[in-house]
């Protein structure tokens, strides 16, 4: 499977409040909250680490996860932000994630 | 031909003095009728807006307040369309034109677009809630259609002063936020009064079997207060705006979910 990079996407609006990460969506004016996992990789995408890296980086040392079942999931994940404008995911780097 | 000559009337709410400059006296009667104590011909309007008055057959699209309402910012410019109007507003919101028909509804839809936009950059608010002063704090009391808002407002005691049943006006002022009487009302269908009082708590309304307050979590409150919010345009900046205005209040004024059952008695929990 390629290498995959996530950026957070600029035309989100993003607070934490009492723990909990949430997301305004400015396209369409959603609404979303991340839980723990989601937020720790949205705070990680910075458009240049590969998505396995903040995996193994970050998920397998904050959580008690196995590291193929939670890259698996993060890829379901990424994919799902995607959808809703959350996350721009590509197969390169995404350089003007900054 | 005579040329008419053109009137201004300034509509101040939350201390946004709006000027409408118009050439119709039915429309400056209309006007002065509609906002009543919210007139104030003293005040610097920080807004101008001139009204044409057109016939309804020269407005495009069918006349119908209830016609979904589009507000978008293109070429330069915001313009806003319903079916009774059509205004385009300068991009550092200043200055705009309307042309209508010579109804308060047009221009009251406008004026609440202008105040939301206005406000979203400057930290404020406009929120579908009632809102109450009593005892020199201000309480705010938000909710579905049905949940409450206008009840509320007529279980306040006596000595409670009504802000509006309907549309509340927030600003950030300082560290924390005001409230303000608007001319926006629901059943009730009268003026709140022209003041302004320190915003203490918002209430998420709710009916039930007894009188209770409840605490929510910061980001269920958030979510509340955002579904609350009356704002109409798909901008983005615009939009993580109001989302951070939201967040700033929610963080600043406690927000409580307020179970009440409607009766007068609930007022010795709320202050």
């Amino acid at each position: 499977m390629s290498t995959i990079y996530i950026a957070r996407n600029k035309d989100v609006a993003a607070r934490k409040l009492g723990g909990e990460m949430m997301i305004m969506s400015g396209r369409d004016s959603t609404l979303f909250s991340l839980n723990q996992t989601a937020t720790a990789i949205w705070q990680a995408a910075d458009g240049v680490t590969p998505l396995a890296d903040i995996v193994t980086g970050k998920l397998c040392a904050e959580f008690d996860v196995d590291p193929a079942v939670a890259l698996r999931d993060a890829e379901e994940l990424v994919a799902g932000l995607e959808e809703h404008g959350i996350l721009k995911v590509s197969n390169a780097p995404i350089v003007d994630a900054q | 031909m005579i040329a008419a000559t053109a009137q201004d009337v300034v509509v101040e709410i939350g201390s946004m003095p709006i000027l409408v400059r118009t050439t119709s006296p039915e429309f400056v009667e209309i006007l002065e009728k509609r906002y009543g104590v919210y007139v104030n011909p003293t005040a610097k309007p920080v807004f101008k807006f001139e009204v044409e008055i057109v016939s309804s057959a020269s407005l495009s699209g069918a006349i119908d307040p209830d016609e979904d309402l589009s507000v978008r910012f293109e070429q330069g410019r915001w313009v806003l369309e319903r079916g009774d109007f059509h205004a385009e507003l300068d991009s550092d919101l200043r200055h705009g034109r309307i042309r209508q028909t010579a109804a308060p509804y047009a221009i009251d839809a406008a004026f609440r677009i202008v105040h939301s936009l206005i406000l979203a950059k400057q930290g404020g608010l406009l929120v579908h809630s009632a809102s109450v002063v009593r005892n020199g704090r201000a309480f705010l009391f938000a909710g579905v259609s049905g949940a409450g808002k206008t009840t509320i407002s007529r279980l306040a005691p006596a000595d409670a002063t009504l802000l509006t049943d309907e549309i509340s006006y927030i600003r950030r002022e300082g560290d924390g936020y005001i409230a303000f009487g608007t001319p926006f009302s629901g059943e009730l269908a009268q003026h709140g009064d022209k003041v302004r009082a320190p915003l203490a708590a918002v209430y998420l309304l709710r009916q039930g079997p007894e009188n209770r307050i409840d605490p929510i979590s910061e980001a269920d409150a958030v979510r509340a207060v955002m579904e609350s919010v009356l704002f109409f345009a798909h901008d983005t900046e615009l939009v993580g705006h109001v989302f951070d205005s939201v967040c700033n209040l929610v963080q600043t004024v406690p927000v409580r979910r307020l179970t009440f059952v409607p009766d007068s008695r609930i007022w010795e929990l709320i202050g």
